[in-house]
């Protein structure tokens, strides 16, 4: 006698499009479902693998593996049944085993190894899928081959600067201090991504036992996770895993008994985009308003509430306990040049596929968008790409032969960031998305530096010149040009500083769309 | 939503939950939202008798977040994402369909309804997307939008 175990995923995305109610008509049909050895139906409410476009997707577990249900309905599960979905039972929606799928069998799983496999919050299962491997290896080596580890491994920060997680973490091993923390960026506020949210809903200990070997490895007690406001449901994710893995022993006092103090606390966003900028992210955390900080000092030295702070994204901290795990250079040995590992990419805007793919670095955007996106939603021509979020430039539909790293990014003039990849098709009108670029940045610009508090008025202001052809359409042209350049060069973080890439490359490479009244 | 009136005695409540540490003001006024729905000009001399700070630093704070509204929201909150990946989407002209059913323009509010704007709910694959009283909703389309609109008009019951 046994339950089958059926999966339907609590995660925004699949939440978005029904899978709450798909679960509550599975548990009732369940119900009846007794007999034949059966006694009924286990509904595990996993995380998402990623795959939005198929949300909700469904899985019975059976003798042979998870069989894949995709986009099923409350209406659509009464069909299932009747045609023996609980063993695996054929039907228009079925996909076969999830596994197998191309993919999610052609990804590389290194972060989200356990993303949308396992119970997120259930400690024995992520014990039984490896979990906590990372930390207790850690405990064996010790700190410094932990920081000696990390930095062999090549990770690089996942937030959007990718800056060396390991040097990072040396320095403030180095520093001396009686406090020192681990403040985690999950205010992931790019449109585009949301690798950040799928981890936390899907695998939140992962985060977890990432920030405890960052702990362990720069003598850290306190660590710290500022999640946005937006993320409802992954803030009752994270502080039920948080409460999870105090009761099992892995937050709190002597850890594994190896003498590891180290806790975690979740504090919220409050609809600012700028705190996602590490100082001011540190402001927030000290409850001050988001205003970014001058660096020097970094924050590795003086961070929150003047103290050495380790500053990493979720991704960045949820890739270690796998590097230590298996080892730096199995990381290493993955990926492009200076690029080591895997990209966690989301596919997102006007696209088929869209959700999250994990794969090394090397493919090309235009592999990512065509192969695994399977082009635009609306089957129109790409026009544009925007990498990186709203900072980000934007690509043109036939220049996406850009290999996906680092360095391939800086030298297109293009910044890859958080992962983040937005379509857009030919209806777009790319002036319109160049002034968006500035009113954005009016919006949440913190105030601090003049470029960035006043040139994104100005900014918008000339735009709408332009485009009505006001008095003299050369030299507004020209001051832009100038505009984009202060901003660039003047303004005191990246949220001034990088407004204008997509401005310029819109300019660039659709000035066409700047004619009067926006016509195509 | 379940939304409690504000009083003095419920605010005192939240500040001795976070200890009367001024760090705490931004997780304050998180949880000010969340029970109240917003953040009545009379918590301001409150918190910053309570916390040891002065009136101007907690107005700083509050007037800081898009999160922390002075004025009380609708019976239901309808936040529509404007950011790129869902203006792919044509968030835009769905923005304008909300408008016109609703009668508010965007972040305007009656009893009934707040209509906002988000940038940026983290659903980007399933665009346009939304967020009706905290629940999250993809793919959005006109008739989506006339149901949402409908139920937010339903008397309270």
């Amino acid at each position: 006698m046994k339950r089958v175990r059926v999966f339907v995923p609590r995660e925004t995305a699949a939440v978005s499009v029904g899978a709450d109610e798909v679960a509550i008509e599975i548990a009732r049909r369940g119900k009846a479902a007794l007999g034949e050895g059966r006694t009924g139906v286990e509904l595990v409410r996993n995380g998402s693998r990623g795959a939005s476009w198929l949300e909700p997707l469904v899985e019975v577990e059976t003798g042979d593996g998870r069989v894949a249900y995709r986009n099923v309905t409350p209406a659509l599960v009464h069909e299932l049944f009747d045609e023996g979905f609980l063993d695996g039972g054929d039907h228009e929606s079925r996909l076969g085993l999830a596994d197998e799928l191309p993919w999610f069998r052609d990804q590389v799983r290194w972060t989200f190894a356990r993303t949308g496999i396992t119970n997120p919050l259930s400690v024995d299962d992520y014990r039984q899928h490896a979990g906590f491997r990372g930390l207790e290896k850690a405990f064996e080596i010790g700190p410094a081959a932990v920081l000696e580890c990390v930095k062999a491994s090549g990770l690089r920060g996942r937030g959007g600067a990718a800056f060396p997680a390991g040097i990072k973490w040396q320095t403030v091993a180095g520093a001396e201090a009686d406090q020192k923390y681990i403040a985690c960026n999950a205010d992931e506020g790019d449109s585009g991504t949301f690798a950040d949210r799928l981890l936390i809903e899907g695998d939140p200990l992962t985060l977890l036992e990432g920030m405890a070997i960052a702990g362990f490895a720069v003598g850290a007690s306190k660590g710290v996770v500022y999640l946005r406001s937006e993320y409802p449901l992954a803030e009752a994710v994270l502080e039920r895993a948080v409460d999870a893995a105090r009761r099992a022993g892995w937050l709190g006092e002597n850890i594994g008994g190896h003498g590891l103090d180290f806790d975690v606390e979740v504090h919220l966003g409050a609809g600012s985009y700028v705190c996602g900028e590490e100082t001011a992210m540190l402001e927030s955390l000290e409850g001050k308003r988001g205003i970014v900080r001058s660096k020097p000092p970094l924050p590795a030295l003086a961070g929150l509430f003047g103290k050495p702070t380790v500053v990493n994204n979720v991704i960045t901290l949820a890739s270690v306990p796998g590097i230590l795990a298996d080892g730096a250079d199995a990381y290493a040995a993955l990926g492009r040049g200076r690029s080591t590992g895997t990209l966690t990419a989301q596919l997102a805007g006007n696209i088929r596929r869209g959700g999250l793919i994990e794969i090394p670095f090397g493919a090309t955007l235009g592999e990512i968008i065509h192969d695994w996106g399977g082009g635009t939603a609306s089957g129109r021509p790409v026009k544009a790409v925007q990498v990186g979020g709203p900072l980000g430039a934007y690509i043109p539909g036939d220049a996406l032969d850009v290999p996906l790293d680092y360095e391939a990014f800086i030298d297109a003039g293009a910044m890859l960031g958080h992962g983040g990849i937005v379509v857009f098709d030919d209806s777009v009108n790319m002036a319109d998305m160049a002034r968006y670029a500035f009113e954005f940045c009016a919006l949440e610009s913190c105030g601090k530096c003049t470029p960035c508090r006043i040139g994104s008025t100005r900014g918008a202001e000339l735009i709408d010149r332009l485009r009505n052809g006001g008095d003299d359409k050369a030299a507004d042209y020209d001051l832009l040009v100038e505009l984009c350049d202060t901003m660039e060069h003047a303004s005191l973080c990246a949220m001034g500083g990088m407004t204008p890439y997509p401005v310029q490359s819109v300019l660039k490479h659709f000035a066409e769309d700047f004619s009067p009244r926006g016509v195509n | 939503m379940s939304r409690q009136t504000y009083c003095a005695d419920a605010a005192h409540a939240i500040v001795t939950a976070h200890g009367n540490r001024p760090e705490r003001l931004v997780q304050i006024l998180v949880d000010f939202v969340k029970q109240f729905g917003w953040v009545p000009e009379d918590a301001v001399p409150l918190l910053a008798d309570a916390l040891n700070l002065s009136r101007a630093d907690v107005h700083g704070v509050v007037s800081y977040y898009h999160d922390f509204r002075t004025t009380p929201p609708g019976r239901h909150v309808l936040k529509l994402c404007q950011a790129e990946a869902c203006r792919a989407m044509g968030a835009k002209a769905l923005t304008e369909e909300a408008e016109r059913l609703s009668g508010l323009e965007l972040g305007g509010h009656d009893d009934a309804l707040s209509l906002e704007p988000a940038y940026c709910l983290g659903n980007c694959a399933l665009g346009p997307a939304a967020m009706f009283d905290g629940r999250p909703l993809g793919r959005v389309d006109r008739a989506a939008l006339e149901d949402l609109i409908a139920r937010a008009a339903e008397p309270v019951s």
